[in-house]
């Protein structure tokens, strides 16, 4: 490898490694409360970390929050990735689940009843 | 020239080969979806030895089989994406620069994670996804580097197809 090569990549990894401490700082000053739950771009709903809950999403999906901690505890795709990724709690972070273009991502606002509910009730 | 298909056809049964090997275990635990994308061996093997056509044929049949025997639809989408951007970037590096074999490979290795992030961004409609680029870029340049390794040491060891 060449000496401009290792320059270059060296530059991309401290870059790297700047938006990570940036990005993860952005998110410690938030107060994190409760988390965003949206399926292909549209809005399922915003639930509070405080409260445990189970929440099904859609047909495959389903997402805990216990102890101030939201994660994905059963998913119907092979490869379980969301299952695996680390939970969301008040540090942030953000669950991905690719097959069922679902987001559960950190959030501040204060939680919002579902709109299903909001319209039945 | 029949002797360049036979080399295809076996490259192509490698990479399939390696992938199917790759998902039997997970190489970066405690990093999800991270992958060491061993079957880009075969693929940037094909790329030094011969050009894009042929690399793009390999790496289009491997994600076509392996996406139907292991994966579904949405795996063979990520993959073509990623596939189709790093080839790309890997084409334009080795014709345009004189860039070595690994910063060939490294940049590959980048450019395959950032093309499925963005795909990943258009299909679940969320900017979110944002938080996972530095990671990927960082684990893009350390699996491409090790590919890159593995492709240097098979290119001294092979004769030339």
């Amino acid at each position: 490898m060449k000496k401009n090569e290792i320059r270059i990549f060296a530059g991309i990894f401290l870059f790297a490694l700047l938006l990570w401490i940036a990005l993860t700082l952005c998110g410690r000053f938030r107060t994190i409360s409760s988390v965003k739950i949206t399926v292909g771009g549209t809005e399922l709903g915003t639930y509070s970390l405080a409260e445990d809950q189970v929440i099904s999403i859609g047909e495959g999906n389903i997402c805990e929050i216990r102890d101030g901690e939201a994660r994905m505890i059963s998913a119907d795709c092979p490869d379980q990735l969301c299952v695996k990724q680390p939970a969301v709690d008040e540090n942030g972070g953000s669950i991905v689940c690719l097959p069922h273009q679902v987001v559960i991502e950190a959030s501040s606002g204060s939680s919002q009843a579902p709109q299903v509910d909001a319209i039945s009730s | 020239m029949n002797r360049k298909y036979a080399f295809l056809g076996l490259f192509s049964a490698l990479a399939i080969i390696l992938s199917y090997v790759e998902s039997l275990f997970p190489v970066f635990i405690g990093v999800p979806g991270v992958k060491l994308g061993l079957a880009n061996l075969a693929i940037l093997f094909i790329l030094e030895q011969y050009s894009w056509r042929e690399a793009l044929s390999v790496s289009g049949i491997r994600i076509i089989v392996t996406g139907f025997l292991f994966g579904n639809m949405f795996s063979i989408l990520y993959s073509l994406a990623g596939a189709l951007f790093s080839l790309t970037v890997m084409t334009f590096l080795k014709k345009k620069t004189e860039a070595s074999l690994y910063a060939v490979s490294m940049a590959g290795g980048i450019a395959h994670n950032i093309g499925q992030i963005l795909v990943a961004m258009a299909v679940v409609e969320n900017l979110s996804l944002i938080y996972y680029i530095p990671v990927l870029l960082i684990f893009g340049m350390i699996t491409g580097f090790l590919i890159g390794l593995l492709t240097h040491e098979l290119l001294k060891r092979l004769p030339d197809a």
